[in-house]
């Protein structure tokens, strides 16, 4: 039961931060230059987003939950496991970012995540 | 800006994404391996493995790659499609295998090959799609 909240909380934790922080910068606007100028202030405008501090704040919170998690389990499981976050990531852009997912970035999404569960089992 | 020139912007951004993610945590890896596997839970202990995580400029090294990292991923995120960045960055995972195989030594089993062919497969039919597919609505 502990080990299913805990793998919920990483997986829901790093899909809903980065989507939080990918909405952050839609907001804040995309980069025109690569100028040290510009990229400062893009950097300024990603710190007073609030969308960014909720992200993090998600993320560190899976993290820790990852944590938490293998101090239990095997990196075996849980690390393969996680995988799991490409599916969550790609529906919460598709349901929250409004992203149009095409089959082919579907088909290649599902191949990732099979490839990643399979390069981190061991 | 033309989408075509949006596309060569992405794709240069997804470098320093998989090379920042992968040797960031290469770099990781090879500091906390030099600090050893964590055995004790008492206060003194986590002081020590904290002043020893910190103190070692491996873990440094794979921290500063793994800020430019997160840079080049907020940047990339500011136009392209979370759902299109997400799978490609996944290559890290294939590009981390090849190094660790390389420059660490370790041992790639068949079944990790298989996978590290399967994410670039996967990373391959992504980038075939628009990475904004907020341009084409």
């Amino acid at each position: 039961m502990r080990t299913a909240l805990c793998l919920a909380i990483a997986v829901l934790g790093t899909s809903g931060g980065e989507v939080a922080v990918s909405h952050a910068m839609k907001r804040i606007g995309e980069l025109r230059s690569f100028a040290l100028r510009s990229l400062l202030g893009f950097l300024r405008r990603a710190i007073a987003e609030k969308w960014f501090w909720l992200g993090i704040a998600l993320l560190a919170l899976s993290f820790f939950s990852l944590l938490a998690l293998l101090s239990w389990e095997d990196v075996s499981f849980v690390i393969p496991a996680t995988a799991l976050t490409y599916v969550t990531g790609a529906l919460a852009a598709k349901w929250f970012l409004g992203e149009n997912l095409s089959p082919w970035r579907w088909a290649g999404i599902l191949l990732v995540a099979t490839g990643v569960a399979l390069v981190s089992l061991s | 800006m033309t989408s075509a020139k949006h596309e060569w912007r992405t794709y240069a951004l997804l470098v320093p994404i998989v090379l920042f993610s992968s040797t960031g945590n290469v770099l990781l890896g090879k500091g906390m391996k030099q600090i050893g596997a964590v055995r004790a839970w008492s206060i003194a202990a986590l002081g020590t493995l904290f002043l020893k995580t910190f103190t070692n400029i491996w873990v440094w090294l794979g921290i500063g790659g793994l800020l430019l990292f997160l840079v080049s991923f907020m940047v990339a995120l500011s136009w392209a499609d979370y759902s299109f960045v997400m799978p490609v960055s996944a290559a890290s995972y294939a590009l981390a295998t090849l190094m660790s195989h390389w420059a660490l030594g370790e041992l790639v089993t068949p079944q990790r090959w298989l996978g590290v062919a399967l994410i670039c497969l996967g990373v391959a039919l992504v980038t075939r799609t628009p990475a904004s597919s907020r341009g084409i609505e």
